[in-house]
């Protein structure tokens, strides 16, 4: 299916894209705390496609970003993004999106949301805030734990969208369940 | 889909693609081991002289780092808060100095020049059996899918709002990929009748 793996990852690529462009996302109780819906796009690229795509789809997107596409949340873009602080971020998506999918795919036999919300939690959040924090901590000159304490605020917005993301996998797998190629035989 | 490139032609739109990355990679070497706020000031004045030489067009592209700010700021705030006030001008002159000397590089070269330049890069992915023309062709689908994507959103946001009278928000989710997904495969099957992805096997 190398086809529908190449379209599959532009999509996702795409659809990452198309989450930080959405001009107002609305989710309803995260009021005050910043949000974009981005890191979304890593956990549902890991989710649905699985470790080795779904990191494929981040890393299509990161080199659209650098070819110069306004793209990533606020239209920023274009290789700029590489040297501003929140570049561990940039690389985190690709590790967050493996990881999500690596542990989707070997929780293969337990139900889909639950499975879903553990591996976007671990990837979308664990994962990609130690590859984010330590970023920042190299870029920015921070310590360890300051560089923790500048990204906590975002941490709830995560939580909602790790959730999103599960119910997202479990309508898929509902609706069109071959879609789902991190449970594809 | 819009893009950073500048349509104004600059001196700079002139280099080469490959030069201008190499030159950005070089500077953001050189720089790395100082954190000296003299030196750093001295990048950002350099950087800013650039932008002036670039004309007004290239001025008004600084405020693409608008919505870097409240990250600046509470970097800054850190800094302060430990007492190093100097140390954190000198961490944001660098951060600032380096995402504008990057955005000049995008603002003055062309996707496809940019695309041609890394190509060399890409090559090294034949050994793993990936075409760097598949590469090429990701590039342009998911290019593609961004105002494909957003004019399903649309539609589906048109009808909810017509059933309920509200925006649809994150109820739209669902639906919508499930939808996105369905014209992927359609892609997927449109390419495939078309000969399939270049330098693949067709499995």
């Amino acid at each position: 299916m190398k086809d529908r793996s190449l379209v599959q990852i532009a999509l996702y690529a795409a659809i990452f894209a198309v989450l930080g462009l959405l001009p107002r996302f609305d989710i309803p109780f995260a009021a005050g705390v910043p949000i974009t819906a981005q890191s979304m796009g890593a956990m549902l690229a890991g989710v649905m496609l699985g470790a080795w795509r779904g990191a494929l789809a981040m890393v299509l997107m990161l080199f659209v970003v650098a070819l110069g596409a306004p793209i990533l949340a606020g239209g920023r873009g274009g290789l700029g993004v590489f040297f501003g602080p929140s570049v561990g971020f940039m690389f985190g998506f690709i590790a967050a999106a493996f990881v999500a999918g690596w542990i989707m795919q070997a929780l293969r036999k337990a139900p889909v949301f639950p499975a879903a919300l553990v591996a976007a939690a671990v990837g979308g959040i664990l994962v990609m805030y130690a590859f984010g924090i330590v970023g920042m901590a190299l870029n920015a000159k921070l310590s360890l734990l300051d560089a923790t304490k500048a990204s906590l605020i975002f941490i709830p917005g995560d939580a909602i969208k790790a959730v999103l993301t599960a119910l997202i996998a479990q309508t898929v797998a509902r609706g069109l369940p071959e879609a789902l190629l991190s449970r594809a035989r | 889909m819009i893009s950073l490139h500048l349509p104004e032609r600059t001196w700079l739109h002139g280099l080469p693609a490959g030069g201008k990355l190499l030159a950005l990679a070089l500077v953001s070497l050189a720089v790395a081991p100082f954190d000296s706020l003299p030196v750093m000031a001295g990048l950002l004045a350099g950087t800013l002289a650039l932008y002036v030489s670039l004309g007004r067009a290239a001025l008004r592209q600084i405020a693409l780092v608008r919505p870097m700010w409240p990250v600046f700021a509470i970097l800054f705030a850190f800094h302060a808060w430990n007492g190093d006030v100097a140390f954190g001008l000198a961490v944001l002159a660098r951060l600032l100095a380096m995402v504008l000397l990057a955005n000049a590089v995008t603002m003055t070269t062309r996707m496809d020049a940019m695309m041609d330049a890394v190509e060399p890069i890409l090559s090294p992915l034949r050994l793993v059996g990936v075409s760097p023309r598949a590469v090429a062709l990701a590039v342009a689908m998911m290019i593609r899918f961004v105002p494909l994507l957003f004019a399903l959103w649309e539609a589906l946001n048109e009808s909810h709002r017509a059933r309920s009278g509200r925006r649809g928000g994150w109820r739209l989710l669902a639906p919508f990929c499930i939808q996105t997904l369905r014209m992927s495969h359609h892609t997927a099957e449109a390419l495939a009748a078309r000969g399939g992805a270049p330098g693949g096997t067709h499995r």
